[in-house]
């Protein structure tokens, strides 16, 4: 079986973006790990709609991949945005919301 | 057939557009408060215009309806004669659309004519409406209803406001808000119009109410002194009391009816027995209550004397000659349904006789004990409203109608001349402190003021005396009248009201117009607009009387027999289906001299005790040593000599003194502390539990529930916010964790 | 055109002031004068789309809707996009109509603190979009949405522009209100699973639950949860306590867009949904709901008594007014419907006035004060009078609008439909009666302690205290009108609503007779 490995593959993946996300400090990486995140996804939609025969997988997956730019594009607004105010991207001390 | 056509011919022009009358001043008024200040007399000419144009119409229609009424007689005469048996077309109700087209004539038989060809029909109401609106089922019109009764306050409505309007251009000229004062009178005169003529009692009530305001406004004309706005208040509250009754009454009328508010078909329906006779119990009590409020009646009269703080001569107009007739007019208009609800015909007392006939009492006593000359003329409309809904209660409708059309020209002269004594006087109204010997220099005001009391005190021949005379033979107790029933206790409230009436004008008259003048103004005779109203109304006074003169009577004088009661064939609709059997008391010249036998004695009794004040000091008001500070009996035999055994004493002291001191005295406490103190009582008693229910309740417990559950949601809130660190990190954290958390629950799971 | 009004029109007229409100967005707030005449525009336009409609109307055929747009919406919870007009409709489309611009007018130069009349304006428009929505709406989901599209700018205008406890009123009136359509919610809900029905539509309900057997208790229950809806928005007894505060609070275009137009959402619902849909258990909660009516009139005019601020007490007179609308809708009757909507439309004519007049005072003398103030008849004559002349209308005389709402109600409670107690209804009537004693008292209490007497020597001089302006007078002219024309010609409203207001009594005396029926078999 093919599969499995393309979800193995795409688990791990996962894995180390939701890690990068959750441990780094520096807003530019917590991106890149964001991106690492999709891109597990895709490469299971690209692997479903293989397997299943079906062109939608990839479909969406292109989709996720144009939703991607744009979100990298207002996220990395944003860290420059912080950047500007706080000169640091240090994404633990942007606390605003805390309630 | 003859009757057919009388039924079927085209209505009078005037009829079927009655709604032009109280258009008039409808009109006037818009036009005075729009362009009235701009106008070379401030709006008064328009207002004067358009009520004497109103006049001349509501003239036009009384004459018409005279001429019908003759005509029908006529012809009624001449069925009976051919014995035709065709009656029922007669009494067909003539309904006309707006635009003239008879909708066929409605055959009400009436029992009358069936049982005697003694009624001759007539005075059948002429009804011309339009659709109002539609609720449910029902549609709801509007229009005019001319008869009898309403033509004739056509006539007096129209005719007392155009010459108070032209009384009060004269009287009110220089008042800060002249152009105000006319538009509001024009507004009143327009709505007293528009209640007499409604077609419906939905309408009346619209009516009532508006009279009612305008009543409140003009109270209130000069409200920048606190005491003029409060008795507007008052009034306008104590007539709000009568109006829960209106309203509950004539929505029991309105189902009890067939979900109608049509006056005619309600009027058709009590007297057929259609409407239950609980029902038509249960409205009668509740429409008295608004009769008890609009008309003065005990105990809902304390609003009527504080009213006289508006204007004079809108206190001749409203509160004397029209509005508070209101009252009296709701009952003759719905007449069939008291006469059912009450039970009038047989009886020897009944709620509508016994509040009447207590009012008119205790009014006159109270007319006793007043300094102010208007509270004297407001008491005495008290207790002269009172004689009408006793004339009313014991089965006098014809008298109670009469009554109010002679009261209405004499007590609007009287309260004009009051005005005209008030102008002289640096506005005061207080007859011991500013008054006295005035007829001197006021010989005009003097002269009609006279003839004012002496028709108010029922002298003859003036108006007074013959509807007076009426009221008491309709109680039906002095031997040989007959009558509805045995009236005895209204009777005998009624012949003390005859010689209370005289007493006190007696003593109006002596200490304004004898006596030396105790003022310190310069008075003097009120100029041509003021006197010339007096006149004419005076001249009323004496001779309206004549219009209803009794058969007896007339046949004595050897004058031809259409001079016997014209006023009652014209006013009363006799032998029509939507108007009960009533029976008409035969008048008696000995009741008449014993009545009037007692107005003269009890006014020579008062005249007597100001003539021997009067030789002790000329400019005394009233004696300071007076009866209550002689108790001595001594030397009792030689003073009874010499005092002609105390009669005079006994007259002027004891029986005008004491009816004059404590009795009244005591019926104006009862009035001031009791019913007043009642009124401030439950005001009072009204706004302390508001408060306490506002605080207590509102604030404290409904409101304590709704914010403890919105404290307790803020609270949890506090609680939960200490998760909300801001770390976006650890809200992705919890995400994740609670995802893997879900992922194994569903691995588990399945 | 008649084509295009079939098809369009409705929905032209609810959205046109989104578009007004879209366009204010992308001009910057500094030019106060083109936002307040582009509000102005779409509000006026709205009301010639609206005139139009009404001008189409079909007077004759007023039970039947008309205009009725029906499309798909939101397939998945089977929402339609389902509106039409018809006669219960018609007289609060009209309102609204007329109210929303007289407001905007207003505006012109009275924005309350702090300013930003871009922000304000653009929140009146939503509204206006909310408020005409809720009446035309003809489907559950949607009614849904509009009723709660109303909220939110009603609450930032209080809580922006309302007075110093302006955010407590704001959340008060927030959470009230999103209570009772939580629980309107479920109802809605709730009707919709019970009957199976595959839309939401309200005459397809109303037919659904007809033909189906519905347990009473689970009708009573269902309509329970729409009482509370409603009935919060009336606002009844005990429910009212956010209304106050509310009134109190809010900027004056917020009080008389809150009396004139938001508080006939609730009566409203009643009428519109309430009751077709559940006539039996309209039966069974008539008594209560007369109850609660009769008990709000009396506890509201002992309220008024109470008060020592002019709005506040204006405020207080709403629950005893609103009283007297609920009163008519629990006689279940066509009579007493028809004067629960009248009265629905006068009230919001004359208490708005009242609000409107409260605003303009509190403009000149700074305070709502009854006791500070006095003499406004010497100081500025013309409003003074305006101000009787609406005391005396709000207080039910006839011959004025107030009139038709209050006497008609009262009637109506003497002969319930059938299944109610007419002994209990009778109290009823007898207490609103008195009632409308109160009514005068507190009314002419309140006008003899500010329009009459002189001036308090604190404002005897004060140049601000002026008579009414241009603006106002073209804001107040149309509704002192309306209220004389209404008061005379009732027909206008009545001959509108009689129509259906009867298809729907029909519905409830035939469930009224069913419910007296087996009480009798049983």
């Amino acid at each position: 079986m093919y599969l499995n490995q393309f979800l193995i593959f795409a688990a791990i993946l996962f894995c180390i973006g939701v890690y990068g996300v959750l441990v780094r400090k520096n807003g530019v990486l917590v991106l890149m790990s964001i991106e690492l995140i999709l891109n597990s996804v895709n490469i299971n939609l690209v692997a479903f709609g293989t397997f299943n025969d079906d062109i939608s997988g990839q479909v969406f997956a292109l989709f996720v991949i144009a939703v991607a730019a744009a979100e990298v594009g207002v996220g990395l607004a944003i860290v420059l945005l912080i950047y500007r105010n706080r000169r640091s991207i240090d994404v633990a001390q942007a606390n605003l919301m805390k309630g | 057939m003859l009757a057919a056509e009388v039924a079927e011919t085209a209505v009078p022009w005037l009829f079927a557009n009655a709604w032009l009358i109280p258009a008039l001043p409808a009109a006037s008024f818009v036009l005075i408060l729009f362009f009235g200040k701009r106008m070379p007399f401030k709006g008064a000419e328009i207002g004067i215009f358009a009520v004497g144009l109103a006049f001349i119409l509501a003239l036009a229609t009384a004459g018409t309806w005279i001429n019908e009424i003759n005509n029908a007689e006529a012809a009624g005469e001449k069925t009976e004669e051919h014995g035709d048996e065709s009656h029922s077309d007669e009494e067909g109700l003539v309904v006309t659309d707006v635009d003239g087209t008879a909708l066929g004539s409605v055959s009400l038989t009436a029992a009358a004519v069936e049982e005697g060809g003694e009624y001759a029909a007539r005075g059948k109401p002429v009804v011309t409406d339009v659709r109002w609106f539609e609720s449910g089922l029902s549609v709801f019109r509007i229009g005019t209803l001319v008869d009898g009764q309403s033509v004739m306050l056509l006539f007096v409505v129209t005719l007392v406001s155009f010459l108070v309007h032209i009384f009060s251009t004269d009287y009110v000229s220089g008042d800060r808000r002249y152009t105000h004062y006319f538009a509001f009178l024009s507004l009143f005169t327009a709505s007293m119009l528009f209640m007499v003529l409604s077609s419906s009692t939905l309408q009346l009530i619209v009516g009532w109410e508006l009279v009612g305001v305008c009543s409140f406004a003009l109270i209130g004309h000069w409200w920048e002194e606190k005491p003029n706005s409060d008795a507007a208040l008052k009034a306008f509250l104590t007539n709000r009391v009568g109006d829960i009754g209106l309203l509950v009454g004539m929505s029991i009328l309105y189902f009890a009816a067939g979900q109608t508010f049509d006056i005619v078909e309600i009027n058709s329906k009590a007297v057929s027995g259609e409407i239950s006779g609980t029902a038509l119990t249960w409205a009668s009590v509740c429409l008295m209550a608004a009769v008890m409020s609009k008309s003065g009646q005990f105990i809902l009269h304390t609003w009527l004397p504080d009213a006289m703080a508006g204007p004079t001569p809108v206190s001749a107009l409203i509160h004397a000659a029209t509005m508070v007739v209101a009252g009296v007019y709701m009952i003759g208009r719905l007449y069939p349904v008291f006469w059912e609800g009450f039970a009038i015909s047989g009886s020897t007392l009944n709620l509508m006789a016994f509040i009447g006939g207590l009012t008119t009492v205790g009014g006159g006593a109270l007319a006793f004990v007043q300094r102010d000359i208007k509270k004297v003329l407001a008491y005495s409309t008290v207790s002269q409203l009172g004689y009408m809904v006793m004339a009313l209660g014991v089965g006098a409708y014809t008298a109670a109608m009469f009554h109010l059309f002679t009261h209405a020209f004499f007590k609007a002269c009287l309260f004009l001349g009051a005005g005209s004594v008030s102008h002289a006087c640096h506005h005061s109204f207080d007859m011991k402190a500013d008054m006295g010997g005035l007829r001197k220099h006021m010989p005009i005001t003097f002269a009609t003021f006279i003839i004012g009391s002496a028709a108010l005190a029922g002298l003859p021949p003036l108006a007074g005396f013959w509807s007076k005379d009426e009221i008491l033979i309709g109680a039906g107790v002095w031997p040989g009248t007959g009558g509805n029933g045995t009236y005895y206790i209204p009777f005998i409230f009624g012949m003390i009201t005859a010689a209370m009436t005289a007493a006190y004008m007696t003593r109006t008259v002596w200490l304004t117009f004898f006596g030396e003048y105790r003022g310190h103004a310069h008075p003097h005779e009120s100029g041509p607009r003021i006197t010339g109203p007096l006149i004419v109304l005076a001249t009323l006074a004496t001779v309206v009387g004549f219009l209803n003169m009794p058969t007896a009577f007339v046949s004595r004088l050897g004058l031809p027999e259409s001079f016997a009661h014209p006023f009652e064939d014209w006013v009363e609709p006799a032998g029509i289906a939507s108007f009960p059997l009533i029976d008409h008391a035969k008048p008696s010249l000995s009741l008449a001299l014993v009545a009037t036998g007692l107005a003269v004695a009890a006014g020579y009794a008062v005249l007597t005790y100001y003539r021997r004040l009067y030789a002790k000091d000329p400019k005394a008001a009233e004696y300071t040593d007076g009866i209550r500070s002689r108790n001595s009996l001594a030397a009792a035999g030689y003073r009874v000599l010499e005092n002609k055994y105390y009669l005079d004493h006994l007259y002027s002291g004891v029986i005008a003194g004491g009816t004059k001191g404590p009795v009244a005295r005591a019926a104006n406490w009862v009035n001031k502390n009791i019913l007043d103190g009642i009124v401030n009582l439950a005001g009072l008693v009204s706004v302390h539990v508001g408060r306490f229910i506002y605080h207590n309740v509102d604030q404290a417990v409904v409101d304590t529930t709704v914010n403890a559950s919105g404290r307790t949601a803020s609270e949890s809130g506090q609680f939960l916010r200490r998760i909300q660190t801001g770390q976006v990190r650890q809200y992705a954290t919890l995400m994740f964790g609670a995802a893997a958390v879900l992922v194994a629950a569903f691995i588990i799971a399945v | 055109m008649t084509d295009f009004l079939n098809d369009w029109g409705i929905s032209l007229m609810v959205f046109l002031p989104l578009v007004g409100a879209a366009i204010m967005m992308v001009i910057p707030g500094r030019d106060e004068e083109a936002h307040k005449l582009i509000a102005l525009v779409t509000s006026v336009a709205t009301a010639i789309v609206g005139f139009l409609l009404l001008q189409n109307f079909d007077y004759d055929d007023s039970r039947t809707l008309q205009f009725v747009v029906d499309a798909n919406w939101i397939e998945v919870i089977s929402a339609r996009y389902f509106v039409a007009l018809d006669g219960i409709s018609l007289p609060l489309v009209a309102l609204t109509l007329l109210v929303t611009p007289l407001v905007i007018i207003y505006s012109w130069n009275h924005i309350p603190d702090p300013g930003n009349p871009k922000i304000f304006l653009i929140l009146m428009l939503v509204l206006h979009t909310g408020m005409l929505g809720t009446f035309v709406a003809q489907d559950l989901v949607l009614f849904f949405v509009f009723f709660e599209v109303v909220l939110l700018p009603m609450y930032f205008m209080i809580g922006v522009w309302g007075g110093e406890q302006r955010l407590y009123a704001s959340i008060k009136f927030f959470l009230y209100t999103l209570f009772g359509s939580a629980l309107m919610l479920v109802s809605f809900l709730a009707l919709f699973w019970v009957t199976g029905s595959s839309t939401f539509s309200i005459p397809g309900l109303a037919e659904e639950v007809a033909a189906r057997d519905i347990a009473l208790s689970t009708q009573v229950w269902i309509f329970g949860g729409m009482f509370m809806g409603f009935g919060i928005k009336v606002p009844m007894f005990p429910f009212h306590t956010w209304l106050p505060d509310a009134h109190t609070q809010a900027p004056t275009q917020g009080s008389v867009i809150l009396a004139a137009v938001l508080l006939k959402l609730g009566t409203y619902g009643f009428v519109r949904i309430a009751l077709p849909i559940l006539p039996e258990a309209a039966v069974e909660w008539a008594p209560w709901i007369g109850l609660l009516a009769v008990i709000g009139i009396i506890y509201g005019a002992l309220g008024c008594l109470a008060q020592t601020d002019m709005k506040r007490l204006i405020a207080f007179s709403s629950v005893a007014h609103m009283g007297y609308v609920m009163l008519g809708i629990a006689t279940l009757t066509d009579f007493g419907i028809n004067a629960a909507i009248f009265g629905m439309v006068a009230h919001g004519l004359i208490t708005g006035m009242l609000f409107f007049i409260a605003g303009s005072v509190k403009e000149r003398y700074h305070t709502l004060e009854i006791s500070r103030l006095g003499g406004l008849l010497v100081q500025a004559p013309r409003m003074g009078w305006i101000l009787g002349f609406t005391t005396m209308a709000s207080l039910g005389l006839p011959g004025l609008a107030g009139f038709w709402g209050e006497f008609p109600a009262i009637l109506a409670a003497y002969e319930p439909a059938p299944g109610l107690s007419d002994t209990l209804f009778r109290v009823y009537m007898v207490v609103a009666a008195i009632g409308t004693v109160l009514a005068a008292a507190y009314l002419l209490w309140l006008l003899q302690r500010t329009a009459f007497g002189t001036p308090s020597e604190e404002f005897e001089d004060d140049p601000h205290i002026h008579d009414t302006v241009f603006t106002e007078w073209v804001a107040w002219t149309p509704l002192l009108i309306l209220i004389v024309v209404l008061g005379f010609i009732p027909g206008l409203v009545f001959d509108v609503t009689n129509g259906p207001v009867t298809v729907v009594a029909d519905a409830l005396t035939a469930a009224g007779n069913a419910a007296s029926g087996t009480a009798i078999g049983g």
